[in-house]
């Protein structure tokens, strides 16, 4: 199998400053928030990779980044070998710039409420001049809806079938990868259910690549091959998903799963996660982790763990074995 | 031992021009004190709008349309607004999915709770004052005398709902009712809230009523579960049988859709939506969906069997353990 995906190294800041003049008659400095920093991994062609982490972990920045939605601030993003921020020949990152797709949240948000099914299903195509014809009606087909359904407006839609249009629109230039941004953490537990497994057919039909943004441990442990797991814009470990969901290495994915509440978790007497997720502006020195970590030492709080290998997986910690 | 809150044959109606809408549709249960009560549902099942209509909060045209609603016996669902207004807070504490809305943006936090415990509770600002302190102090949060003064956008979403529940606690109230108190948290900080919660309800003896999607966070928080489906009660029931052996066609299908490990490559789907409210099917709401429904089912209105708990209202039910979900 080869990498669809490659990362290395991505950092993204962005300024959160005050306006130049707040600055000069406060006297404040220029303030950064690091929503991603040094973020290396790969996909493999025809798997499902997931993200997890909770809010401000910088899963969504990826995502942005990888469509071209964000730029990154450092670091490398290569598709099929190209690496779409430095190359120069805008013919080959058009290529692959119609490979990628995504799908949203939202529904209600990522519709035009006031565009048909069938121009926002045809958009991703006709917008690079492409031919249409026919292909709106046998997407509604293959998503599950009728045929009929082209015509009509988002409104006339249920949360569910508005995520099904998201995905036909997302299929409609015939994409290699399709970066799911949440994809069923709008919609209720029956629902999501029906859209999981149309995301499943979808990609073994179609032999897509699903880069899989959630912070749904029991959703990514039904849809992913491989995961990573992000704290604070670091990517603090990676596994496939039988190694991670059986030995999770770092304190944090320990932590996040035993947080995550179960149905057979019927009287357990659990001990509540210590502390909160730290500013990003002002994250912590070291293993940004530390002042959660059961198991921090001093050199957690001074050297900032590098991503190493660890038997099957790969992990940023001082302490894990 | 008497039930601390009884609804019976609870039904809310909103008219509309065409017709008449039945958010909540003859919902019956009961609460015993000290108990945590959780009620989930996929969303527009009612669960909010039963909630509501417990606390008298229901959104004009909504009204109670019929069945009583009792706290400690007394009739409360058709007391005057003004005799309500001291029932909720004092003796019914509430605490909403976005803590920030529960708040008052231009008061300090401390302020707020020791507002609020004047206004239920006969004491003098200085007691108020220290009252409201242990609360702060209990919710556990940190260095609360130094957090006295300051503003709910000071705070980060976990520590405000910790804020919110001091709130809600404070007036020591027989009854929390939680509508989704955690679902705009991350889960470690939802794992914290839920924690925090249980354990304030039993030092106390108060009893939760705790609305949720989240069958997952019911599982392990609640003594009792309540499933709604379209307005209307499907189960209710101790939460461990409910869960291992459900008897309603939907509570085995909500649940076999939820992912979990070794589900197999695909998830079972119940087929379909909920309906709207204008256009709910006759007899079993559920019956479109459902696999094991017969001609009765699309006619007359679903039995209830088993009694009283748990008890579900179906015709058809799943026998003990005949479908390994």
């Amino acid at each position: 199998m080869t990498a669809l995906v490659r990362i290395e190294n991505l950092s993204r800041t962005f300024d959160v400053s005050k306006p130049w003049l707040n600055r000069i008659l406060e006297g404040r400095r220029k303030v950064f928030l690091h929503a991603v920093s040094e973020v290396g991994f790969e996909i493999e062609e025809r798997s499902v990779y997931a993200l997890v982490g909770e809010s401000g972990s910088g899963k969504s920045t990826i995502g942005k980044i990888i469509v071209g939605l964000l730029t990154p601030s450092e670091g490398i993003v290569e598709i099929q070998g190209i690496d779409l921020f430095r190359e120069t020949t805008s013919v080959k990152t058009d290529k692959i710039r119609s490979d990628i797709q995504m799908i949203f949240q939202d529904p209600y948000a990522s519709l035009n409420p006031r565009w048909r099914i069938r121009d926002i299903i045809e958009e991703p195509v006709a917008s690079r001049g492409g031919a249409t014809g026919q292909s709106a009606e046998d997407l509604l087909k293959l998503i599950g809806l009728s045929p009929e359904d082209a015509s009509k407006f988002p409104h006339e839609f249920s949360g569910g079938q508005r995520q099904r249009i998201c995905i036909a629109r997302a299929l409609s230039s015939q994409p290699k990868l399709i970066v799911c941004d949440e994809p069923t953490s709008a919609l209720d537990v029956s629902i999501q259910a029906q859209i999981l497994n149309l995301m499943k057919d979808l990609q073994e039909s179609f032999g897509l690549t699903y880069l899989f943004i959630s912070h749904d441990l029991t959703v990514v442990r039904h849809m992913a091959d491989r995961i990573g797991v992000l704290y604070l814009g670091r990517l603090v470990e990676e596994a496939n998903k039988e190694e991670l969901f059986a030995k999770p290495k770092h304190p944090y994915t320990r932590m996040l799963f035993d947080a995550a509440p179960r149905l057979d978790g019927s009287g357990r007497s659990n001990e509540a996660p210590k502390g909160e997720i730290p500013d990003p502006i002002n994250p912590p020195t070291g293993c940004v982790f530390h002042p959660r970590c059961p198991i921090a030492i001093k050199r957690c709080r001074s050297e900032r763990p590098e991503m190493r290998p660890l038997g099957a997986s790969r992990v940023a910690c001082h302490m894990a074995e | 031992m008497d039930a601390l809150l009884s609804l019976r044959e609870l039904t809310v109606e909103i008219p509309t021009r065409h017709t008449t809408l039945r958010p909540v549709d003859r919902v019956s249960f009961d609460i015993m004190p000290g108990e945590i009560l959780g009620i989930v549902g996929e969303s527009g099942a009612g669960k909010s709008m039963t909630g509501n209509a417990i606390i008298g909060l229901l959104d004009r045209p909504a009204r109670v349309a019929e069945g009583e609603i009792r706290l400690d016996g007394r009739r409360i669902d058709n007391l005057k607004p003004e005799v309500m207004r001291k029932i909720r807070g004092k003796r019914i504490g509430m605490v909403f999915q976005d803590p920030l809305t529960s708040l008052n943006p231009l008061l300090p936090v401390g302020d707020q709770i020791a507002e609020t415990i004047r206004e239920h509770l006969f004491v003098s600002r200085r007691e108020a004052e220290n009252r409201a302190l242990t609360a702060l102090e209990e919710v556990g949060i940190p260095a609360a005398r130094e957090r006295w003064k300051s503003y709910p956008h000071e705070f980060s979403g976990g520590m405000r709902q910790r804020v919110v529940i001091a709130l809600a606690l404070c007036a020591e109230p027989q009854l929390v009712i939680a509508d989704e108190p955690t679902t705009a948290l991350d889960v470690s900080i939802q794992a914290q809230i839920l924690l925090l919660l249980k354990q304030l309800c039993r030092n106390h003896g108060t009893a939760i009523m705790l609305i949720t999607h989240d069958m997952g966070v019911i599982a392990e928080t609640a003594d009792r579960i309540a499933i709604m489906y379209a307005g209307r009660m499907v189960e209710i029931g101790p939460v461990r049988e409910v869960i291992s052996n459900p008897a309603h066609p939907y509570t085995a299908g909500l649940m076999a859709s939820i992912p979990r490990a070794g589900a197999g490559n695909r998830l079972s789907q119940i087929a379909g939506s909920m309906p709207r409210l204008s256009a709910v099917p006759a007899g079993c709401a559920f019956n479109p969906r459902c696999n094991r429904a017969s001609e009765e089912c699309r006619r007359d209105p679903p039995p209830v069997i088993g009694s009283p708990d748990p008890r579900a209202a179906c015709r058809h039910p799943l026998g003990r353990a005949t479908e390994a979900v």
